[in-house]
């Protein structure tokens, strides 16, 4: 089947029309039975692929705008692959836990139509396909946000949307520049993300196109100081909004960076390690102490998600096999968990109806099931070694310590520091007296523990075994940095890039 | 002294053929209805008719000929912009199919006098002369003047007279400003003028810049170019939604044509002052025009603010002047016709006469809230509208923005297009205002009715139609460029 990835796009896209004429009584039973498809034909294609070969695989190209060079052009390598999956089972799981909503049908809509902007981002290998679908996928966001979201909902859900909005027309900036570029140096038009990375560019050039990419992904991930919006935007949002947001949204920008950042403009992103750097650390540390300050519980899981994104972005700029490898795994495992840990938060609220820590208390007493599960997710958080959360910090922090070991000393502290803000939540809450309300609270029902199990069992299943996501993207980063060795015009990056990767020969 | 033969076959009055279609239509349907009234669903239809007849006749015809003694021209430029018109106002009257009677659309006169005003502009889209063009500009603003009033609300009115007022000072601006131009140039005719005042060497330098900046601010009114602006929101908001929606496009096309044929062999001269000059506007027009829109509480004036900023942006494909330029502000503005004249039937036909939702608004945002969970259909076309206009990708303006920023990047001017995009983030805001009424707010009536208040079958067709236009342009982009590009490129734009 070499147009799978073409089914997994369109299948949603159908299922969104078509759960139109479904009854509202059944829509539930649809959309989880249409995810459950999607996931499915995601699981086939990964069993299909091929993890010892870095190249694009299941790639189709067929042309839309043939004189502008602008095609329908998918593949997935190792890259993609995972964080293809994370949003097909993501969709699925928060499907299957979602609460009762008013205008449940149209949430299921949205859902099919949400679930489509994120297969296609990341199966996209043109720029501008790419570009329409990292925009496009604002849209369900707001609407998610701006209907289902608590008191100033709308506020939130404009604010994220003006603020990666922004963002993002810079990036069509360099978007437009590379096609103008491209079609200067070769006479020919191409918006192949692939063709631009044969591109060499010289590095002032590279130097403003890195930054207005930088600009359009940091946004997204969201990097300090364009991260007010994350906040506000998981403050108000329904669990499934912010589940989505944190689990798959975030990593559209971290993904963006190895696509394009990295292979179009190697000398630049050498070059910028150090400020990059800079802002991750301040991500690591600022947002983390913010988490710690915070009464709101969702509050303390949105900040520390800032401060995990701060982590992966360092393993990305590490610039070597483990630190790309170790980002990739660290956002697919921060995809799961921070998923879990907003979908307990999701529990609580329902039941309570408030996300204020200082009315909890004793919860564990009176639902055992949840404070056990909580209990392992938190673990997974925090980078406890044997779960999920520890494979890929460790290697993202081993990657960077090649470049500078004082930045990673300092990212380091991401581990004590998460540590204490997640403790702290769990002894506030799940210990101590009970007070007449968290009493009487009823433990998880039938439909939360299944959206919640399969997490847990990944957590702590990729956790002892990481392999199979650590294998692809060791090659595909192998790869890129190839590329980027083969591509840099500077001696001083040739230099850099050998001395930040252990193993030469081989890979280099 | 010689006798001067003329032959008749000089006038080569087949490439007269579409502006002859138009007026002796409208003369036709004038004497009709003089004979026997013959009601409203018949005059629009015969005025459809007329307006596609015409409209396949110019792109049947043959480009580069010239008629009238080289009075008219018949080039890419005009039938492109011709075809344009012509859609458009074939789209445009079948919006006088309501269910609701309106004053205006049962008055025989106003069919003619759309007649005429299509007619006018093109006249004034194929020629280069500039009497020629002043004659169209004017027996087609007259036409649209009365157009507007005869909406017959104390309202149009007021927007008819602002018109009317600001449109005479243009006219004198233009006939002024053609008058310089005969003095430096020694012609009526634009090329022959201009090559005129190359071969001289700009020798009258300061005659000509006052004569183009008469000539820029007689169109700048037409075009609503910053600081001629003023009258828009007003004019739109007096004239009925369809109308306004027409006001928006047709109009404009007419003059960003005079413009291209004028002021892009200026900026090809290296004038540099034209195109700076040119750059101001285009750059004052966009963010000035947005930033108006932010603060508006109705989408009527809304809409008025934002076709302000639009036509910045096409403004910057002229001062740009290459093929990729010109093709991108032809794709753009076909494109902002289909989503434009969707979003402006969309409010009219939810115009209610008696149930009023805000004193001094049609259409506040506040009419729309909730509108999703009444109408869902209405609100999805609605948002399309808007994405499209905002220029959300895939949308339809998405690619007219692409193509032009495209164009502009190609030309080095990296700057201008990062005003451009940042002025596109600053305009999602105010459309996306109005999806956040019609879709995360609570409504506030509870009456399905009003959105729908005059819909009949054929709105359903137009508003399906614009919204699939917008939706799948990506298909359409390719073919539509290749055709607007061959048609620029044959003559020489």
């Amino acid at each position: 089947m070499s147009n799978i990835l073409t089914t997994l796009l369109l299948f949603p896209v159908a299922a969104g029309l078509l759960g139109a004429f479904v009854s509202k009584e059944n829509i539930r039973a649809y959309g989880i039975s249409a995810t459950a498809i999607e996931f499915l034909i995601s699981v086939f294609a990964f069993l299909q692929y091929n993890p010892n070969t870095p190249q694009f695989q299941f790639v189709e190209k067929i042309p839309l705008i043939p004189d502008f060079g602008i095609n329908y052009f998918v593949g997935i390598d190792g890259f993609s692959i995972y964080l293809l999956l994370l949003s097909t089972f993501m969709t699925f799981i928060v499907m299957v836990a979602l609460e009762e909503l008013r205008n449940i049908k149209n949430m299921i809509i949205t859902l099919l139509f949400m679930e489509v902007t994120m297969v296609g981002f990341f199966i996209a290998l043109d720029a501008i396909m790419f570009y329409i679908f990292f925009e496009l996928s604002l849209v369900p966001m707001l609407y998610i946000i701006g209907a289902w979201g608590a008191q100033k909902r709308i506020y939130a859900a404009i604010k994220f949307f003006l603020y990666t909005f922004t963002g993002s027309v810079i990036m069509l900036l360099g978007v437009i520049y590379l096609g103008n570029a491209f079609h200067a140096a070769t006479g020919v038009w191409s918006f192949s993300i692939l063709d631009w990375h044969m591109l060499v560019i010289p590095f002032n050039i590279q130097a403003w196109l890195f930054l207005a990419f930088f600009i359009g992904f940091a946004v997204k991930v969201p990097m300090f100081p364009f991260h007010t919006w994350l906040p506000y935007a998981h403050g108000q949002a329904p669990t499934v909004g912010s589940v989505l947001l944190a689990a798959v949204l975030l990593k559209m920008g971290t993904y963006g960076f190895l696509r394009f950042n990295l292979p179009i403009t190697p000398d630049a992103s050498i070059y910028f390690i150090m400020p990059v750097a800079a802002i991750a650390i301040i991500m690591v540390i600022y947002t983390a102490m913010i988490a710690f300050a915070q009464e709101d519980i969702k509050q303390v899981i949105a900040y520390s998600s800032i401060s995990h994104m701060g982590v992966i972005v360092l393993g990305t700029f590490a610039m070597n096999v483990e630190g790309i490898a170790g980002s990739i795994f660290l956002m697919i495992s921060h995809g799961i968990v921070s998923g879990a840990l907003f979908m307990l938060v999701g529990v609580i609220y329902e039941r309570m109806h408030t996300k204020n820590m200082s009315e909890f208390g004793g919860i564990a007493t009176s639902m055992p099931k949840y404070a056990t599960i909580f209990g392992i997710v938190l673990m997974g958080s925090v980078g406890l070694p044997l779960t999920i959360g520890f494979v890929g910090e460790f290697l993202s922090l081993v990657g960077f310590f090649r470049v500078s070991p004082w930045v990673t000393a300092l990212a380091g502290t991401t581990i004590i520091l998460g540590a204490v803000y997640m403790l702290n939540i769990f002894r506030r809450s799940f210990f101590g007296a009970t007070n007449e309300k968290t009493a009487k609270l009823r433990d998880l029902m039938p439909r939360e523990l299944a959206g919640l199990i399969p997490l847990v069992v990944l957590v702590i299943v990729l956790g002892v075994y990481p392999k199979p996501i650590l294998l692809p993207a060791e090659k595909s980063a192998g790869m890129l940095l190839e590329l980027m060795y083969k591509k840099s015009i500077m001696p001083e990056s040739k230099e850099k890039l050998m001395k930040f990767n252990t193993i030469n020969g081989g890979k280099q | 002294m010689m006798p001067i033969t003329v032959d008749f076959a000089a006038l080569n009055l087949p490439s007269l053929a579409p502006v002859f279609i138009t007026l002796i239509g409208a003369l036709f349907l004038l004497v009709v209805d003089l004979i026997k009234p013959i009601g409203k669903v018949a005059n629009i239809m015969l005025t459809m008719a007329i307006t596609a007849f015409a409209l396949f006749t110019v792109l049947g015809m043959g480009i580069g000929q010239k008629g009238y003694f080289g009075l008219f021209l018949v080039d890419g430029v005009s039938v492109l912009s011709q075809a344009i018109i012509l859609l458009a106002s074939t789209m445009f009257i079948p919006l006088g199919l309501t269910s609701k009677r309106f004053h205006e659309f049962e008055m025989p006169e106003f069919y003619s006098l759309f007649l005429f005003v299509v007619a006018g502009f093109q006249v004034m889209v194929s020629t280069t002369n500039m009497a020629l063009i002043f004659v169209g500009l004017e027996t087609a603003s007259l036409a649209l003047y009365t157009l507007i009033a005869m909406h017959n609300r104390d309202r149009s009115m007021e927007g008819a007279i602002k018109y009317f007022t600001m449109g005479s000072l243009a006219a004198g601006f233009l006939a002024f400003g053609t008058a310089l131009f005969y003095l430096v140039g020694g012609s009526l005719d634009i090329s022959v003028g201009l090559a005129n005042i190359e071969k001289s060497g700009v020798a009258n330098y300061g005659i000509l810049l006052v004569s183009l900046a008469f000539m820029l601010a007689a169109f700048a009114f037409k075009l609503s170019i910053v600081p001629f602006h003023t009258w828009t929101p007003d004019v739109y908001e007096g004239a009925s939604a369809p109308l306004a929606g027409y006001m928006s496009i047709v109009p404009k096309m007419a003059g960003l044509v005079v413009m291209i044929r004028l002021f892009e062999t200026l900026v090809q001269m290296d004038v540099v002052w034209v195109r700076d000059m040119l750059i101001i506007a285009a750059v004052a027009t966009m963010t000035i025009g947005n930033i108006l829109a932010l603060v508006q509480e109705s989408v009527k004036r809304m809409l008025a603010f934002s076709s302000i900023s639009h036509s910045g942006f096409v403004l910057v494909a002229i001062l740009v002047g290459t093929t990729e330029s010109n093709s991108a502000l032809f794709l753009y503005w076909t494109i902002f016709a289909f989503a434009n004249l969707g979003a402006f039937s969309m409010l009219w036909i939810s115009r209610h006469k008696n149930k009023i939702f805000h004193s001094r608004f049609d259409h506040p945002y506040t009419k729309f809230s909730g509108m999703v969970y009444l109408s869902p259909v209405g609100a999805i076309c609605m948002a399309i509208f808007m994405l499209s206009l905002a220029g959300v990708p895939p949308f339809g303006l998405f690619w007219g923005k692409f193509f032009l920023i495209s164009s502009v990047v190609a030309e080095g001017y990296v700057v201008l297009a990062l005003i451009m995009l940042l002025n596109s983030a600053i305009a999602v805001y105010y459309y996306v205002k109005l999806i956040v009424y019609m879709f995360l707010r609570d409504p506030s009536q509870n009456d399905r009715t009003l959105y729908y208040n005059n819909i009949t079958p054929v709105f359903k067709f137009i508003i399906g139609v614009a919204a699939l236009f917008s939706v799948f342009a990506m298909a359409n982009v390719d073919w539509l460029l290749k055709f607007i590009y061959g048609y620029l490129q044959l003559s020489g734009f």
